[in-house]
């Protein structure tokens, strides 16, 4: 590649699978899980987080040389709200409903543990380009997970993906519903997105042996 | 009344872990042990004592739109709304940095039991997020939000140190490798939900007896409400006297 060299590809390309941010790092479940009812909010929130983490880890590593390491949490913070604020606003503009949705998990961004985790362990240490492919990197890597879960639990919940009924429909029995088949309301439900997320991790550690823990 | 149905919504209905999966990251992080598990659960509990309220006044008479208007005529159409977020988290900050100062200085014991966790819980998500949903459910009095705060965190508490309680004796057991730690957690997290969505129905559904924790109640409520009634009804037979 001309652009990335292969270290810097390494920092997009470990976090999509092997040192992924949610099924390896353990950071950020918070808002991937309570979102994740439908493939569209999903889309949006993984948008969001790649846009503030892309950014935060540019501005945060601009500056790493300037902050006192005392109060470097509170600046990561402010550095992080401002951003979020600026991804609420604009959804507020452009998509009202949406943002409605989402409600309080747009703000819940600023908490996310894979930023500060991002800003703690990269940003502060590199520098501004390679921060903003590790930044990239992981928020992608958080996208992946949230938009699998999503497309299997708008799938399997309501037989729709992005609103579009692709099983066909319900109540005039077409499609696959002619043959019997029925939503599973339960995959709506919170507990579901817990649940399909041990599923991936399961599926991930069993095809990459190295991942298994001792308990 | 009211109070006591917050409470226990707060706790079981609400459950911040079980039903909006907030701190879930320290929740899977710390629950590897009981003793550090209830170290962060008190930890959780004081801070969202502390800061729900605080920003509950704040977001009362700064933020919400017209909550200005204490400062003046020309003020009372300013929506500050959008700056809750960075306000929110600004509060949370410092007070994690002042309660920690603070029980440094007059509770050495307290400090090292929670030392280690008081910094972490900045960047908890169940801490803003009692905030946030303070916010966006329009709690309406300031003890309400006191009490919110406080059931919310013990809702947490009992969520960690049940998990953790778990995940010591699940150590002793065969789980299939690849889901053994992470994998195996997030899926009896999964199953506890489930149990804890039974509790919907506490408060929403069932006949009176069931709304009342406590049984009994109900009729003190009644009581009080025939003495209200009568004392309003000897107000007003006073007043046509007058």
């Amino acid at each position: 590649m001309g652009l990335l060299s292969k270290k810097d590809a390494k920092l997009i390309l470990d976090p999509l699978a092997d040192d992924n941010p949610i099924t390896i790092q353990v950071l950020g479940i918070c808002s991937a899980l309570a979102i994740t009812a439908q493939l569209k909010a999903s889309i949006v929130m993984s948008i969001s987080v790649i846009f503030v983490m892309g950014m935060g880890n540019v501005v945060i590593s601009l500056m790493r040389n300037i902050i006192p390491s005392k109060i470097r949490i509170i600046v990561q913070l402010v550095v992080v709200a401002t951003l979020v604020i600026i991804v609420d606003q604009v959804l507020k503009a452009f998509s009202y409903q949406l943002s409605k949705e989402l409600g309080a998990f747009i703000g819940l961004i600023i908490t996310n543990c894979i930023i500060m985790g991002r800003f703690e362990a990269f940003a502060l240490g590199n520098g501004i380009w390679r921060s903003f492919l590790d930044g990239i990197g992981n928020a992608l890597g958080y996208g992946v997970i949230l938009i699998i879960v999503g497309f299997f639990r708008e799938l399997l919940g309501s037989g729709t993906l992005l609103g579009f009924p692709v099983l066909g429909d319900p109540i005039k029995k077409s499609g696959v519903y002619s043959i019997g088949y029925e939503n599973n309301g339960f995959m709506l439900l919170a507990p579901m997105a817990l649940i399909v997320v041990g599923i991936i991790i399961w599926v991930q550690r069993s095809r990459n042996k190295a991942l298994i823990e001792e308990h | 009344m009211e109070h006591l149905e917050l409470f226990f919504k707060s706790i079981f209905v609400d459950n911040m872990v079980f039903a909006t999966f907030l701190g879930m990251c320290s929740y899977l992080a710390v629950s590897k042990k009981v003793s550090t598990a209830v170290g962060l659960g008190a930890a959780v509990i004081f801070v969202l004592t502390v800061t729900v309220p605080i920003n509950w006044l704040l977001d009362q008479y700064i933020l919400q739109e017209g909550a200005l208007s204490w400062l003046g005529a020309e003020y009372a159409s300013y929506d500050l709304s959008f700056l809750s977020f960075i306000l929110f988290i600004a509060t949370i900050a410092t007070m994690v940095q002042l309660v920690e100062i603070v029980v440094e200085r007059f509770s050495p014991a307290l400090y090292n039991s929670l030392g280690i966790f008081l910094p972490l819980i900045a960047v908890n998500c169940a801490i803003l997020g009692g905030s946030l949903f303070m916010q966006s459910r329009e709690i309406e009095s300031f003890t309400f939000a006191l009490n919110y705060g406080f059931s919310s965190g013990i809702g947490w508490f009992l969520a960690i140190l049940a998990i953790a309680a778990i995940r010591e004796k699940i150590r002793y057991s065969n789980v299939p490798a690849p889901l053994r730690g992470l994998g195996i957690t997030f899926i009896i997290t999964g199953l506890m939900a489930i149990g804890f969505m039974s509790f919907g129905g506490m408060l929403t559904g069932g006949d009176d007896g069931e709304k009342n924790p406590e049984g009994g109640t109900p009729t003190v409520e009644v009581e009080k409400v025939i003495e209200k009634d009568t004392e309003a009804a000897q107000a007003v037979v006073s007043e046509k006297n007058n």
